[in-house]
């Protein structure tokens, strides 16, 4: 058959969607044939989301066209285009954390005895052959709060299949998945795939689109800057295409000259969980960060890391009821609030920039002044020196390349790669001893990444001794001289840089 | 220029539409009782609104003596505000800081001049403080909030002040419900421009203690933690702020400035404390900090149209034959809701947008 026989699963002609001034969608034209999984990869902002947000009636899209099958269709609500069969799996996953799988998946659409008990049987029949036939095995009866992240990804998927849906739309579908679930995530959509399903996959991990899909569409600044067969093309190729530029993939890392000095030890620490008899959140973690070193934290996230963080820099906070000791710069720290901690001389980036790292609604002026409007150079007696801090904030959007270099714009404006710039201009200008990064490069352009990176390197070897936490192996790999793995709140295994390879890393962070 | 252009044209619709509605209502109220319509037209109700507050010296200054209360109480919800709390018991705060200020005067009636009032607003200051300390701390520490222990701090207060002004300190020589009166050393300046309208030294120092608050508020470290835990507590947190702390910090500054309002009242004014001497100043501070979008410049700028609202409203009522004061406060009602529509407004072109 010709291609004009079979019409594209989805089409996107000219779509264009505005955000007040800012174009998202600029003119997308898309071609997403059926039966094949398909890439959509590009920097945070680029408009992926956007797009496949206008495919399952999320937004509207201000002009274009979206084609399902070959005929136009046009969106009230995205329940219209579940019923014609279009599904998205979301980043945050949309389920009941309490209540069971099966109750998750047929929330909203219940098969009912009399017109109101829930037929759960029949349910239950009905899911049991869906997951026969793709080969998703869930424990239907648990409650899903008690189930891996994976399995509850697959939750979300048979959710889609239950409805029938045939072209599944997953967005950063890997984001809290270790390496084993992902393979396994990517096995489960092929086997759809084979069966007909079309699959739409957006992301911005090369590697993912690189593996497993048949064609890759690349967007940058809402429009598309390239359609390619996965076959014949090369992550570099795609990177500049995503940025427009060429990028170094690997930074080179100098071997690190570590002092005798202590930037942050831990002994022994534990925390208890919220109620009384739960699971200890940390269970004895002990390590130390001496000054001119990286040891990197890997672990899929939940398994302790933001606990480890919080118990480090808020000890005396009665949420954190600890045990143990915590000592930075090689004083005890454990009776100390937050500021005192920070006034050491602690940088600190947040795993979640938009709620910790930033004030969004605020300009970068005092975005920047963040976590350090009690240094004195920028405040005395009690009264902010503004012309200072305007100096010094100039400077340093400079320094680190910051854009737009504009003090009263506000950080909502910026890019999620500028965001994190300015919370990396913040942390690192004044030259830390001693700093906590987490996910230093989550939801960031390939560029900024390898800007990123550069300046942690740059900072370890001032002397700074660094605490990184990531769930990306890519980046926990690369900069840390040291790893530890956590899980479920302990430290299950150490290594030196170069010890241990991807595959061993990833089992141990899945427990085995 | 949109955030001071949207406030002022969502006033001047409230003001329509609030005078349009009270002719229908007049025209109606005359039409079932037969009567021939006495001719009040709308533009006819505006004129009065505004010969009300603004006709005379006299007139003017009542305006500015209701004015004076209410940029307190607006600012004493604005602080709050801008730390991410909302302050409802402005009221009982007020009620606290007048029953304390005139306590010092009665008890201590000898004090002479200039120290005199100084210790009054002190006692005015400490007594609202105490009543914002209190949820304040059971905000920041135990997690309950704050608008419903406002709210029943608010009954508190005003039992208390019932049960001091009748028990304690009663006037003997009066049937009112109102404290002794206060010494002779307590009572501040009243300005003689404005013919007898008892607008004192209380008005200048609401204006100055304005000024102090937008300088707390952008120049100081302590407002900037303010409005940092006000934006976002996560943020607060990571950046080394106590959100806690500066919660407790900002709802006793809030309470202490509502308390305030007892200098206008009792030294500038009654020379004493008169049980229910408040037309509900704390909850028009509400709309104030709302209409002038929590800055002490805004809550300025909007206390004095309250204020002037409720004076010109009390002139309709005596005025006209048909508008009673619940009509004027129907009036005020309106104005105060479309200064919320604002809000309305924005969600909509949210929704446009997407």
């Amino acid at each position: 058959m010709t291609a004009a026989q079979t019409p594209a699963a989805v089409e996107l002609r000219g779509l264009t969607k505005h955000f007040g001034a800012v174009a998202a969608n600029d003119g997308v034209n898309l071609c997403v044939e059926p039966g094949t999984i398909h890439g959509i990869i590009g920097e945070n902002g680029a408009g992926k989301s956007t797009a496949m947000k206008m495919v399952y009636g999320m937004f509207r899209p201000d002009a274009g066209q979206i084609l399902i099958h070959g005929q136009p269709r046009v969106w009230n609500s995205p329940s219209d285009a579940i019923a014609a069969g279009i599904g998205m799996v979301h980043q945050h996953f949309m389920l009941a954390a309490p209540y069971s799988a099966i109750d998750n998946i047929v929330l909203a659409d219940e098969p009912r005895r009399f017109g109101i008990v829930i037929d759960r049987r029949k349910a239950r029949r009905r899911l049991e052959q869906l997951s026969q036939q793709y080969g998703l095995a869930v424990e239907w009866s648990r409650p899903v709060e008690d189930l891996p992240v994976g399995v509850q990804q697959r939750i979300e998927i048979l959710k889609l299949l239950y409805r029938d849906a045939h072209i599944l739309i997953l967005d950063e579908p890997t984001a809290v998945l270790t390496p084993q679930e992902t393979n396994a995530l990517f096995a489960n959509l092929r086997k759809l795939s084979d069966q007909g399903k079309t699959i739409i996959l957006i992301t911005h991990k090369l590697r993912e689109v690189m593996g497993f899909t048949q064609r890759i569409t690349v967007m940058r600044n809402g429009k598309v800057t390239g359609q390619v067969e996965t076959a014949s093309t090369s992550p570099a190729e795609l990177a500049t295409l995503m940025v427009g530029r060429k990028v170094t993939l690997d930074i080179h890392v100098p071997t690190a000259q570590p002092r005798e000095a202590p930037a942050i030890e831990v002994h022994g620490l534990s925390l208890a969980g919220a109620q009384a008899g739960s699971r200890h959140k940390l269970t004895d973690v002990s390590f130390t960060v001496r000054r001119g070193e990286i040891v990197g934290v890997a672990g899929v996230e939940g398994n302790g890391q933001s606990e480890l963080i919080e118990a480090i820099l808020h000890p005396a906070d009665p949420r954190c009821r600890t045990a143990g000791v915590v000592k930075i710069l090689g004083r005890d720290v454990a009776a100390w609030h937050g500021s005192k901690t920070r006034d050491l001389g602690v940088g600190f980036i947040p795993e979640d920039r938009q709620h910790q790292g930033l004030l969004v609604e605020r300009s970068l002026r005092e975005n920047f002044l963040l976590g350090r409007q009690r240094e004195c150079q920028f405040s005395r007696a009690g009264f902010l020196r503004h012309r200072r801090i305007a100096a010094t904030a100039t400077r340093a959007l400079e320094q680190f390349d910051v854009r737009p270099r504009d003090l009263w714009r506000r950080a909502r404006d910026l890019s999620g790669g500028n965001q994190q710039k300015l919370v990396i201009a913040r942390e690192f200008q004044f030259e830390p001893s001693a700093l906590i990064a987490a996910q230093p490069t989550r939801g960031v352009d390939v560029g900024a990444i390898e800007f990123i990176h550069t300046q942690i390197v740059r900072a370890r070897d001032r002397g700074a001794g660094l605490l990184l936490i990531s769930s990306e192996l890519d980046e926990i790999l690369t900069l840390s001289d040291r790893i530890l793995v956590m899980y479920e709140g302990r430290i299950v295994a150490e290594f030196r840089r170069g010890a241990v390879s991807e595959r061993e890393l990833g089992l141990k962070m899945g427990g085995s | 220029m949109r955030k001071v252009l949207q406030p002022v044209l969502a006033v001047i619709l409230g003001l329509a539409v609030g005078l349009v509605a009270t002719w229908v209502a007049i025209w109606l109220a005359t039409r079932m009782s037969g009567e021939s319509s006495t001719g009040e037209n709308p533009w006819d109700l505006l004129q009065i609104l505004a010969r009300g507050a603004f006709g005379t010296r006299y007139d003017f200054g009542m305006t500015l003596f209701y004015t004076t209360p209410l940029i307190l109480t607006g600012l004493a919800v604005a602080l709050p505000f801008q730390a991410g709390m909302f302050n409802i018991g402005a009221e009982g705060q007020l009620t606290m800081g007048a029953l304390a200020a005139a306590a010092a005067g009665a008890v201590w009636p000898n004090v002479p001049w200039p120290l005199a009032p100084i210790l009054a607003a002190a006692a005015a200051f400490a007594g609202g403080m105490a009543w914002g300390a209190i949820p304040g701390w059971l905000r920041a520490r135990r997690g309950s909030h704050e608008v419903i222990n406002t709210i029943m701090l608010n009954f508190i207060a005003a039992g208390l002040a019932s049960y001091v002004t009748l028990y304690i300190l009663k006037n003997p020589d009066t049937q009112n419900p109102e404290t002794r009166p206060v010494g002779a050393g307590y009572l501040i300046h009243q300005f003689a421009l404005f013919q007898g309208a008892p607008l004192s030294t209380a008005l200048p120092m609401a204006l100055a203690i304005a000024a102090l608050m937008s300088l707390l508020l952008w120049r100081t470290v302590l407002g900037y933690d303010i409005r940092v835990v006000g934006q976002s507590e996560p943020a607060a947190r990571a950046a080394g702020i106590d959100p806690g702390r500066i919660r407790i910090i900002a709802m006793s500054l809030a309470g202490g400035l509502a308390g305030l309002v007892g200098v206008g009242e009792v030294l500038g004014n009654a020379g004493r404390f008169r049980l229910g001497f408040s037309p509900d100043f704390g909850f028009i501070g509400i709309a104030v900090a709302l209409l002038g979008r929590n800055r002490p410049l805004g809550v300025v700028a909007a206390a004095l149209l309250f204020g002037a609202l409720h004076k010109g409203a009390g002139d309709l009522d005596l005025e006209t034959d048909h508008v009673t004061r619940d009509l004027s406060q129907i009036l005020q009602a309106l104005v105060l809701l479309s200064v919320c529509a604002d809000g309305l407004w924005a969600w909509m072109n949210k929704r446009g947008a997407r």
